[in-house]
């Protein structure tokens, strides 16, 4: 078969479609100016503006002044979190609640407040990668000003119950915030609906550009200023808005959610296809709950085999992918998510993510599932552990 | 984290992949754990190294570093294989990356690790040739 290239990273990143391509270029050279000026060159930025944050604010369920352009998911998680934190201070809360498998944006954060004298539980999650609410409602205590949790984990892809924490939140009066970075345009999102206060989200895991996000703050909560400065953002968040990538953020957005259901069916017959034909390599497990799944995230450990060998030799056949090795995790243990769930290192080593989009192809399904089991054979014949693994457990051959 | 073009060289091709029957010393250094096993085997025949396998469970320049290690000891005497330190590898590598120094020692290691096994063989007291031998890698934290 030819080498070809799949892009299989999109929980990475994503290639910026055309059409938010084309809604952001006028915005660079001809309609460039600064929408804080009075003239019209500036007026029609700041239209432009307004008229990404109502198409956003529609496509979540909130109102206009409710969504803050922000750099991307990270900003918008440390703003709600640090935010929501010095809002607690000030009437004597201190106590914070997310879970040991957040994205690094927000458990960083939360370490860090916890050297600023917070108090931090970390509440843990099941083998299938999914949060106990009762967990969070028995975390709760007086001094709890907010609850952190993930919409959707970026590793995987386990969606979490965020009607039912946020209810909980609702009901004890704590602040709720979840980091949506990896669930818009994957899972359908009304925040009024479902009881969020926070939610953050970011361009370019939905094909816009990189270092645009959104945080959607709900009315009533005053989120101290983000950036002190100009007007912009109420206020908040001063620096001239970035008015092409604004754009292209709510044409990204409105694309990805416009028929989140047809995707989903789409995506998830994929994704299927590729879990189960990766399944049939013996001594593979799938991380993750099966069913309460994005519907664009495969997560095998592969036992055996290291993941970043595994991720150069599949670039080599041309597919792109990711693992929760320690050394692509850049730190001496593999993932925190992998590990959280209750793999042993061994396994966690050897994970491979595969994160696919609309681009992906039924013949690029049929390439990795004829080439993944090439490449594995490969590692494992060269691998003293899976040696071992073999006179240990009487298995025989190499897939 | 960029490897040179050697490092991806020895790791799509590796030198020496495999196993030797009846080896005269064998030796493996790492764990699981880490994420990098190194299990090296020589065949030496008056104390000369006339053959050499490795297999390596790791990343890229763990498997790296084991292919380029048993070619610069390959056809070496067991005296001149002994002087061949991570240092080494890493320049006949054209460098590795800063994270990834622990495999270039961890390929030093298995290799020593196969040479003292081969003097334990031979009824001899290893450490007298080879000194200590760490069966896990300095570097790593995770080990200690």
């Amino acid at each position: 078969m030819e080498k070809r290239f799949i892009y299989c990273d999109n929980a990475a990143t994503t290639a910026v479609s055309k059409r938010a391509l084309d809604a952001a270029m006028p915005y660079f050279c001809s309609e460039f100016g600064n929408a804080s000026s009075i003239y019209m060159h500036g007026q029609n930025a700041a239209k432009a503006v307004l008229s990404a944050r109502e198409k956003i604010a529609g496509i979540l369920g909130c109102k206009t002044g409710e969504i803050y352009f922000t750099s991307g998911g990270s900003e918008a998680d440390n703003w709600a979190i640090k935010g929501a934190a010095l809002l607690g201070k000030a009437k004597g809360k201190n106590h914070i609640i997310t879970s040991v498998f957040e994205h690094h944006a927000v458990l960083h954060t939360c370490e860090f407040l916890e050297k600023q004298g917070f108090e931090v539980t970390y509440v843990p999650v099941d083998e299938n990668g999914l949060v106990r609410p009762k967990d969070i409602e028995d975390a709760i205590k007086d001094t709890t000003c907010l609850v952190t949790i993930m919409f959707a984990n970026n590793e995987i892809g386990t969606i979490q119950p965020i009607r039912e924490i946020a209810e909980i939140c609702k009901a004890r009066k704590v602040f709720f915030h979840t980091d949506a970075v990896q669930a818009v345009g994957n899972v359908e999102i009304n925040v009024k609906d479902m009881g969020i206060d926070m939610l953050s989200l970011s361009g370019h895991k939905i094909h816009a550009p990189k270092g645009i996000g959104a945080l959607y703050c709900r009315a009533g909560i005053s989120l101290p200023n983000l950036i002190h400065g100009g007007a912009q953002e109420k206020n908040k968040r001063a620096g001239t808005e970035n008015v092409p990538f604004i754009v292209a953020l709510s044409v990204a957005l409105e694309d990805a959610c416009s028929d989140i259901k047809a995707k989903q069916e789409r995506l998830s017959k994929k994704r299927d296809r590729l879990i189960d034909g990766i399944l049939k390599i013996q001594q593979t497990r799938l991380n993750g709950d099966r069913q309460k799944r994005l519907c664009s995230n495969v997560n095998i450990s592969i036992r055996g085999i290291e993941g970043e060998s595994l991720l150069l030799m599949l670039d080599m056949y041309g597919i792109l992918a990711s693992s929760g090795s320690a050394c692509t995790s850049g730190s001496l243990d593999p993932s925190h998510v992998l590990l959280a769930i209750g793999l042993p290192h061994e396994i966690a080593h050897g994970s491979l993510r595969l994160s696919i989009s609309d681009e992906t192809t039924d013949e690029d399904i049929d390439y990795i599932l004829e080439t993944v089991p090439k490449v594995v054979d490969r590692l494992r014949s060269m691998s003293p552990l899976w040696e071992r693994i073999c006179r240990e457990e009487g298995l025989v051959g190499t897939i | 984290m960029i490897y040179s073009e050697k490092v991806m060289d020895h790791f799509a091709n590796p030198r020496n992949v495999g196993e030797i029957e009846n080896a005269d010393g064998i030796g493996e250094v790492g764990n699981a754990k880490c994420g990098d096993i190194m299990k090296m085997y020589l065949k030496i025949n008056g104390g000369i190294i006339e053959d050499v396998k490795f297999k390596t469970f790791g990343c890229g320049a763990a498997v790296a570093t084991s292919s380029m290690a048993t070619e610069l000891i390959k056809g070496k005497s067991i005296e001149e294989a002994l002087k061949l330190t991570n240092k080494a590898v890493i320049e006949a590598l054209d460098g590795l990356p800063p994270a990834k120094i622990h495999c270039s020692v961890l390929a030093e290691e298995a290799m020593k690790a196969a040479i003292a096994d081969y003097y334990t063989r031979q009824g001899l007291d290893p450490e007298l040739y080879v000194g200590k031998v760490s069966h896990n890698c300095d570097a790593c934290e995770g080990c200690k």
